[in-house]
């Protein structure tokens, strides 16, 4: 089962108490943007095989939204942070980077 | 290919299985084909079969990171119907239904398909609501579905208990002509004709990268060397957007764990399907006795093929209210399954921002059902280059559009 910390009441909470909010740190567009950055911000993901920031609420406690650090493939927890920030700590990144040095660094939004 | 028939088995058996041929070749990759597929599911081989059947394609080679069928078309509860809301859908699905019926004769290979019927059960005064909406849309597209009381039910399904508290039966959409059929059948039988009009299937061949010069899809890298081709189709279900990625476009799409589980075999005592979707289980019962049970999607992404443990409670502690005798049932597996959902639960099927690379996914947890519709269509989209009238309307270019096929409201669980 999976379980994160809350970063908000520090509860190691499983995920029967959680809800899963989706890709984190997505970049938002409004009225005035362009037809292609509404539909890459409404629709696209980056859903990747490997690391991936997202967003989690803690439903059944404190019932803030924070977010996480997780790996799709292994369901290994890198660490979860405030939801207060438009990037991952570096203290996030780190923790991946040690686990996997080859990899690239958060994919923040944007199309290749 | 030798036909099999009743003949055939009363020539083998006298010469003790002798002679029986492999049911499709294993060769090496060829340096270039006009058509790679990549993916050796059933919308793979579909697509495969109808480019060579439709079209006159066979130099088409079909590329498995795996082995044959073992994604999610032998991971599924074989769950056939086409009682759709949206008239795009309802006619996808349909079309794929009317294939299934005539599927063991076309191919010759027996895919089992047993139109048992497909019964969705109303318990909520809304999903009464949805359900009579969808009957009557039916009934508009031409898809044979009616609504039936809870009486009608309790006579096709004796074994349900219609009166429970939290879950009473208040009704049900019942589309007779659905069913079910052998899932890794519908894989083998469509590898067994695509070898025969001498396409490639090429097993534990993984895609690591896409060749592009000029916009266009130009080959791809595997693990068994580069392969040119002319164009190429992405039909891999869970992992489009991973492959998605090596193309270098994004796609609306996220992938979940799907899980279900059989029981230990017991004697016949349902014979529809039966599916709840307000509390996201469905059962029907195989021709071994296992009562296949398919439970809901795991609420985060993930690639491990496993699901949560809880959602297994769920679906059995609902289940179990409408079906009291299985409460002292044994389950034997479990088993998990990647599926790609959509923002709209609708699947994807049409050109790319890749030049001459064609994309099939997105059918979330509702994808063996459609496999010869899917293929159908995806096969004019690759051989015209442009979708035809059954595929035009699952174009990425829908969500740039606002053009939604919105099934997430009618279908949006157990699909």
């Amino acid at each position: 089962m999976l379980i994160l910390e809350c970063p908000y009441c520090g509860v190691m909470a499983d995920e029967t108490d959680l809800h899963g909010g989706g890709e984190a740190h997505l970049k938002r567009y409004g009225p005035g943007s362009s037809d292609e950055d509404f539909q890459t911000y409404l629709f696209h993901r980056a859903n990747p095989k490997g690391v991936h920031f997202e967003r989690w609420r803690h439903v059944s406690g404190c019932g803030k939204w924070f977010h996480a650090a997780r790996n799709t493939m292994t369901l290994e927890v890198y660490g979860t942070y405030s939801a207060q920030t438009y990037e991952p700590p570096k203290a996030i990144i780190n923790a991946v980077k040690k686990k996997h040095p080859e990899w690239e660094g958060p994919n923040m939004g944007e199309a290749k | 290919m030798r036909r099999y028939s009743a003949f055939a088995i009363a020539r083998e058996a006298a010469r003790y299985h002798q002679g029986w041929e492999r049911a499709w070749a294993s060769p090496k990759p060829k340096k270039k084909y006009d058509v790679v597929i990549v993916g050796a599911g059933g919308h793979g081989l579909a697509t495969a079969f109808y480019l060579g059947k439709n079209f006159g394609i066979t130099n088409v080679a079909i590329i498995e990171k795996g082995w044959l069928g073992g994604g999610n078309t032998g991971r599924n509860t074989t769950i056939i119907r086409s009682n759709y809301l949206q008239d795009p859908s309802a006619a996808i699905y349909e079309k794929a239904r009317s294939l299934y019926e005539t599927m063991s004769q076309d191919l010759n290979y027996n895919v089992m398909f047993s139109p048992r019927g497909v019964m969705m059960l109303a318990q909520t005064e809304s999903e009464v609501r949805g359900y009579v909406r969808t009957a009557h849309a039916n009934a508009l597209q031409g898809v044979t579905t009616e609504f039936i009381s809870p009486q009608r039910v309790k006579e096709l399904v004796p074994i349900m208990n219609i009166d429970g508290p939290r879950y009473p039966v208040l009704g049900a959409l019942w589309q007779a002509r659905a069913g079910t059929a052998r899932h890794d059948a519908v894989a083998w039988g469509y590898a067994r004709a695509c070898s025969d009009m001498g396409m490639d299937i090429i097993q534990k061949c993984e895609v690591t990268g896409v060749r592009q010069s000029g916009g266009k899809v130009t080959g791809v890298d595997t693990t068994q060397g580069q392969i040119d081709c002319d164009k190429l189709a992405m039909l891999v279900a869970g992992n489009a957007s991973h492959l998605a990625d090596m193309a270098g476009f994004r796609l609306p799409m996220e992938s979940v764990a799907l899980q279900a589980l059989v029981s230990e075999p017991i004697k016949p005592c349902i014979d529809v399907v039966v599916m709840a979707n307000t509390v996201h289980g469905y059962m029907s019962q195989s021709d071994k006795g296992e009562l296949v049970i398919g439970g809901g999607t795991d609420g985060y992404n993930n690639y491990t093929q496993r699901g949560s443990f809880h959602h297994v409670e769920e679906t059995v502690r609902a289940l179990v209210e409408t079906f009291p005798i299985i409460s002292r049932l044994k389950m034997l597996r479990q088993w998990g399954g990647i599926v790609d959902v959509t923002g709209d639960r609708s699947p994807i099927i049409g050109k790319t921002p890749l030049g001459n690379c064609f994309i099939n996914c997105g059918w979330g947890t509702g994808g063996f059902k459609s496999i010869p519709g899917s293929g159908w269509a995806m096969a004019e989209t690759v051989a015209k280059g442009e979708p035809g009238a059954l595929a035009s309307e699952f174009g990425l270019d829908r969500f740039t559009e606002g053009r939604f096929i919105d099934e997430s409201v009618a279908a949006g669980v157990a699909h």
